[in-house]
């Protein structure tokens, strides 16, 4: 039987682990919240602004920040335990940033562009037109991005457009909008997906050939708004 | 100065070491699946470990050398042969220019890598040669490699035509070679170490984990290995909030199922982490085939890293003993 390290746990409000030999993950509690996400964010700019040799990558999540590292340009996880721990205390005095871009998101909501948009409608006893009312009403924010290259996971989603994934994965055409649960994301490219899509955006979330290659960022905020199906065909970039 | 694809294999694409730093754009690492032997394929060759490879599965390639050079194949065991005569692998071969390089039995593993002296010469995409499938990008055009496709090296300044000694040879073997089977060994021995989500698990399914065998389903790829087992449960039901995930980690689906992450894995997921495989096991998991079967071994963290550190100091001493062999021969 293991012997299940844990590295570091304050009052439940943070905790330290490995993930794997080669990563550690420090983790705020397991919930979707603006400020714990924004605190993620911070804690993320913190090891990107001081940085330690031998650190290969960062991602922050909803409520977490991992960091990878060379086995052998660290002494050992001891010192990468004490970097997250110190990020983690040195980011609880920095206020809430202002985080990320305000950024508009054109979406047909129109036929082929939304394949599940009846359905969700059944299911949620809406109709179509309110169904776009609910989705363009909220502006969202990027908690993550992750699954896909460039795909953002938004929320929070009004409650009366909550409707359960698909039970398989069927092919979703980049810029596909889907719904989940209390999420939204974007398909950034095509891909199987188990969200239901109420509509597509023109916009390329995902370009291989520009630098950076992905449009949105975590902290980001989103609001969609509805276009005619005219208009996204003629929509130009 | 290239090679020529005159007949694809059932998936031959590029690879390195990974596309490391992106993953905050949900930008997967990619890279060789058995970092062991894309390493080694290179050092052999006098390359930096760095550079790419060709990694190949079976049925592999029909390659043309359009000029003398020096190559090396590590990897599983396709018996590789030159215009028909087998060549050794783990060990560096002179070959000479119009003659073919071909993979006609499938003898053991999953996937061989192919340097060459010199590296292939390609653009990287964020910062790696790596080819992602799924972003369309790195490697040669995003895609696998095809039918006519050529695959230009690098200009070295070696002589290679006086390596070939005998004016009728189609190649020449080098005297240096990479023993490579403590690397392998006890191949179906996985070590893990504990993931977050372990102590969640109930009894029953914690004592199955290390005790039961785990079939690798067919429908693994290079993104995950499905593993097929008895179901495992947790104490109570869960639900976890998406966090980072890495190369190794083993999760639990909801039909009580278990997946490996493998190379070309999501940056981050949502099901329990119930273990990682240890760094140093990754090229012998990703060397198994479907069908294989499995056992998972509890390794403790330091030694893990221990044998993470010494695989690390081995391939450094390699590369110095490769230089000093391939200038021995040049000189």
């Amino acid at each position: 039987m293991p012997v299940y390290i844990e590295s570091y746990k304050f009052m439940n409000t943070c905790s330290i682990y490995p993930l794997g030999d080669s990563a550690m993950t420090l983790d705020l509690g397991n919930c979707i919240d603006d400020q714990l996400n924004s605190r993620a964010l911070t804690i993320y700019d913190w090891l990107g602004a001081h940085p330690l040799e031998g650190i290969t990558d960062r991602i922050v999540a909803y409520s977490s920040v991992s960091v990878f590292y060379d086995t052998t340009g660290i002494r050992n996880r001891t010192a990468v335990t004490e970097w997250l721990l110190e990020a983690w205390q040195r980011t609880d005095q920095i206020p809430k940033q202002s985080d990320g871009r305000e950024i508009s998101i054109p979406v047909c909501y129109e036929g082929e562009y939304a394949p599940d948009l009846e359905q969700v409608a059944r299911h949620t006893g809406l109709a179509a037109a309110e169904l776009v009312e609910l989705h363009t009403s909220i502006e969202y924010r990027i908690y993550m991005i992750g699954f896909l290259p460039g795909f953002p996971y938004l929320g929070k989603l009004d409650r009366r457009l909550e409707v359960p994934r698909k039970a398989r994965p069927v092919p979703v055409i980049a810029g596909g909008v889907g719904i989940a649960g209390m999420q939204t994301g974007v398909y950034p490219l095509n891909s199987p997906g188990g969200w239901q899509i109420i509509g597509r955006t023109p916009l390329r979330l995902f370009d291989r050939h520009a630098y950076p290659p992905i449009l949105l960022r975590t902290g980001d905020r989103v609001r969609f708004y509805p276009v005619s199906t005219a208009d996204f065909m003629a929509w130009k970039p | 100065m290239s090679f020529s694809i005159i007949k694809a294999g059932l998936l031959d694409t590029i690879q390195d070491l990974g596309r490391n730093g992106f993953g905050n754009w949900g930008i997967p690492p990619g890279g060789a699946m058995d970092v062991y032997a894309a390493q080694v394929a290179n050092l052999l060759v006098g390359n930096n470990r760095c550079e790419a490879v060709i990694e190949i599965h079976f049925p592999g390639p029909q390659i043309l050398f359009e000029q003398n050079t020096m190559i090396a194949i590590t990897g599983a065991d396709f018996s590789p042969t030159v215009n028909d005569e087998t060549i050794p692998r783990w060990q560096p071969v002179v070959v000479r220019k119009n003659t073919v390089l071909h993979f006609p039995t499938h003898v053991q593993g999953s996937r061989c890598y192919l340097s060459v002296h010199g590296g292939y010469c390609m653009k990287k995409w964020l910062n790696s040669f790596s080819t992602s499938l799924k972003a369309g990008a790195g490697g040669l055009n995003g895609t696998p490699l095809k039918k006519g496709d050529e695959l230009p090296f690098n200009e070295n300044t070696i002589y290679f035509a006086g390596l070939l000694k005998k004016e009728e040879s189609n190649f020449e073997v080098l005297p240096w070679r990479v023993n490579s089977e403590k690397v392998y060994q006890f191949p179906h021995e996985i070590g893990v170490t504990p993931g977050h989500e372990w102590p969640l698990l109930t009894e029953a399914s914690q004592a199955a984990f290390a005790e039961n065998n785990f079939l690798i389903h067919p429908s693994s790829d290079r993104m995950g290995y499905q593993m097929k087992g008895n179901p495992l449960s947790l104490r109570e039901p869960l639900e976890l909030v998406s966090t980072a995930v890495s190369f190794g980690t083993v999760q639990l689906l909801p039909d009580g199922q278990l997946i490996v992450l493998m190379a070309d894995h999501q940056t981050t997921g949502g099901y329990p982490r119930i273990a990682h495989v240890i760094s140093a096991h990754l090229p012998k998991l990703a060397q198994l085939r479907p069908s294989d079967t499995i056992q998972f071994k509890w390794t403790n963290m330091e030694e893990a890293e221990h044998l993470l550190v010494s695989r690390k100091k081995e391939l450094h001493i390699l590369q110095r003993s490769c230089l000093d062999h391939l200038n021995e021969v040049v000189c």
